[in-house]
């Protein structure tokens, strides 16, 4: 058979996960001239846009506006959406070699990494990404509960989901109820007694993970004030050194912003927001009852490594914060797919530039690829996966010129669609996804919200009248 | 950004020689995986060295006889190594003020890979296209023009 790629026999590519990623693949994929290219996204989900919809904070809206850059990848004729239909499950591997010449992976990065620590697992500890998919309406989280009735919460980790957890648990009522929050989590936060947030970083104020506006907007919220400890936000002589040999303007600016918080007067507003650092979590202290009473920290010290990285280097010095929540935020990893090499040690599928590698041979498995943080590892902006996945597509191009690809024994659009629907009844096709995307719009608009989300598939099904 | 998000996408490989080994056998090395060093590890595996092609090429320049002589007596050694929780600015930095086109990184004295100056570049690159192309997307939402515009 001729190499796939053109109008009678184009080329059929599997895409599983409909985040960022993958829609930036989507793209680069039909956007080759002289080659026709048939994409098949799948999710587990029946919404895509993965983080986008999932992750992103709802008084984050801005954000989100890159979906409009996806819904016109969606409108392509060659692309069709099946959502709720489950890689491993609803279709397995063998199914997707049997009808596509490649598959790519673009499943992220979806668990958390653990502390650690003793009284991890005590009533009140978190992880931090459980919040964020409950409060942004994700169908596995929904049922989540988080006791806002505690006064004093700790968020472990200072980088963008540490400062978005920080940020949602000191926004007012008011703040809120304009975003598409979830409506129980909008509930629930509305009757939040909490008083105290500790944001805690294990290094220093130079390399603290956020960025400058993700700071300047904590300082800037309507009922809750920022501050922090002034011998904290004082750069070490390490961190000095490295500034001056290296004057890194966006750091210089950071700490700049840091020690004006420090100078703040007592706070009049509900809520304080405690930024900390050079401290690490050693232990959840709890009651009889099991339930979180305290984080006890150890200060830290930081070090150079060989290459020039400060580091932090735990001291003797402890102190414990009552504290009756724990969010933790230290560092993500993806999910093994059935079938497909797993990098333990990265948390990655196991890859070069791309190509998925066999684990014995380390050599590229035909027609599988992978990009994302499921490629990568959780680094990034949302933009970061367009260079990620154009290097994947790539591969995936260079491959097929090469005529390294899988033969499909049934490689037309209708005879998957005929799987799928054979498999999975109930898939969201695109056309479906805008209609609950218009409903949910509806929702929002006599209240002045953005939207208000359907929060389980349940009634997802329901609105598309099934 | 650090170290580890150049490391997850090279697969699991590192290109490594013995001391004893001949230049002629890590040349054919370097040539067969169009890489620019080899980390040179002991028995052990514990990196030792790394040889160049740097390295080989200025022993060339006064001896002809290279190819036969052993990697030990042309690998540098002290070799300044990362690690993978090292920042991707902070090294790049290091790389450039020492001149060190390559840098082995380690984990408990373990060899876990290798990143080249061209692996940094690219890696900050693809940073800062990504950020610009998300900057760029937030400023255009919902101005009239996005409607029409190519995002």
């Amino acid at each position: 058979m001729a190499q796939p790629g053109t109008d009678g026999h184009p080329l059929r590519v599997a895409i599983i996960g409909a985040g960022p990623a993958g829609y930036y693949a989507a793209d680069q994929l039909l956007r080759q001239s002289g080659l026709v290219v048939e994409v098949d996204m799948f999710d587990r989900l029946p919404t895509p846009y993965g983080l986008v919809r999932a992750g992103v904070a709802p008084d984050h809206q801005k954000i989100k506006s890159v979906t409009a850059a996806f819904d016109k990848v969606a409108a392509n004729p060659r692309f069709r959406s099946y959502g709720y239909v489950d890689f491993g499950k609803d279709l397995t591997l063998a199914d997707l070699r049997a009808h596509y010449h490649q598959i790519l992976y673009s499943t992220g990065a979806q668990t958390d990494r653990r502390m650690d620590i003793p009284g991890e697992d005590l009533r009140g500890s978190h992880p931090a990404t459980e919040f964020v998919a409950w409060y942004n309406g994700h169908p596995d989280y929904r049922d989540c509960r988080f006791d806002l009735q505690e006064e004093r919460a700790a968020v472990v980790g200072v980088g963008n989901v540490a400062v978005d957890v920080a940020r949602i648990l000191c926004r007012s009522a008011e703040e809120l109820a304009t975003t598409d929050i979830s409506d129980y989590a909008l509930d629930a936060l509305r009757r939040s007694r909490i008083k105290e947030v500790y944001l805690l970083g294990r290094r220093g104020p130079a390399q603290a993970a956020f960025t400058n506006p993700e700071i300047k907007e904590l300082g800037e919220l309507a009922d809750a004030d920022i501050t922090a400890l002034p011998e904290e936000v004082e750069l070490d002589a390490l961190s000095r050194a490295a500034l001056e040999r290296s004057p890194d303007r966006a750091t210089l600016k950071k700490v700049e912003i840091l020690q004006g918080y420090a100078l703040r007067n007592a706070s009049v507003k509900s809520r304080t927001l405690i930024v900390r650092f050079l401290v690490s979590p050693v232990e959840l202290v709890g009651n009889a009852a099991g339930q979180v009473t305290a984080i006890r920290l150890v200060k830290n010290e930081l070090y150079a490594t060989p290459a020039g990285t400060l580091q932090p280097r735990a001291t003797n010095r402890f102190e414990e914060l009552p504290v009756g929540l724990v969010f933790r935020s230290v560092g993500y990893r993806g999910v093994p797919l059935p079938g497909v090499p797993f990098n333990e040690k990265w948390g990655v599928i196991l890859n070069e530039k791309g190509r998925v590698l066999a684990p014995d041979t380390q050599q590229p498995v035909v027609g599988e690829y992978a990009a994302g943080w499921i490629k990568r590892g959780p680094t990034g902006v949302i933009g970061t996966n367009k260079p990620d996945a154009a290097e994947t597509v790539t591969g995936m191009l260079e491959d097929l010129t090469r005529g390294v690809y899988l033969h499909p024994s049934q490689p037309t659009a209708d005879a998957a669609e005929a799987l799928i629907r054979l498999r999975q009844p109930d898939y969201v096709s695109y056309a479906d996804w805008l209609r609950l995307n218009e409903l949910e719009i509806s929702r929002g608009r006599p209240l002045g919200r953005p939207r208000v989300k359907f929060t389980s598939v349940e009634e997802m099904l329901a609105a598309l009248g099934r | 950004m650090n170290i580890t998000s150049i490391l997850a996408s090279k697969g699991a490989r590192v290109f490594t020689t013995r001391p004893e080994h001949s230049i002629r056998q890590a040349l054919a090395l370097l040539a067969e995986h169009n890489v620019g060093a080899l980390v040179v590890v002991d028995e052990a595996a514990r990196p030792v060295g790394i040889l160049s092609e740097r390295d080989i090429v200025r022993e060339a320049a006064s001896d002809e006889g290279v190819f036969s002589r052993a990697v030990r007596e042309i690998m540098t050694r002290d070799v300044i190594v990362g690690l993978p929780q090292d920042d991707l600015m902070t090294v790049s930095h290091t790389m450039t003020e020492n001149r060190i086109r390559h840098l082995p990184i380690v984990e408990n004295d373990r060899l876990l890979g290798i990143v080249s100056i061209g692996d940094i570049v690219k890696a900050q690159r693809d940073k800062y296209q990504g950020e610009v192309d998300t900057l760029q997307a937030q400023i255009l939402a919902g101005t009239p023009e996005q409607a029409e515009r190519k995002v």
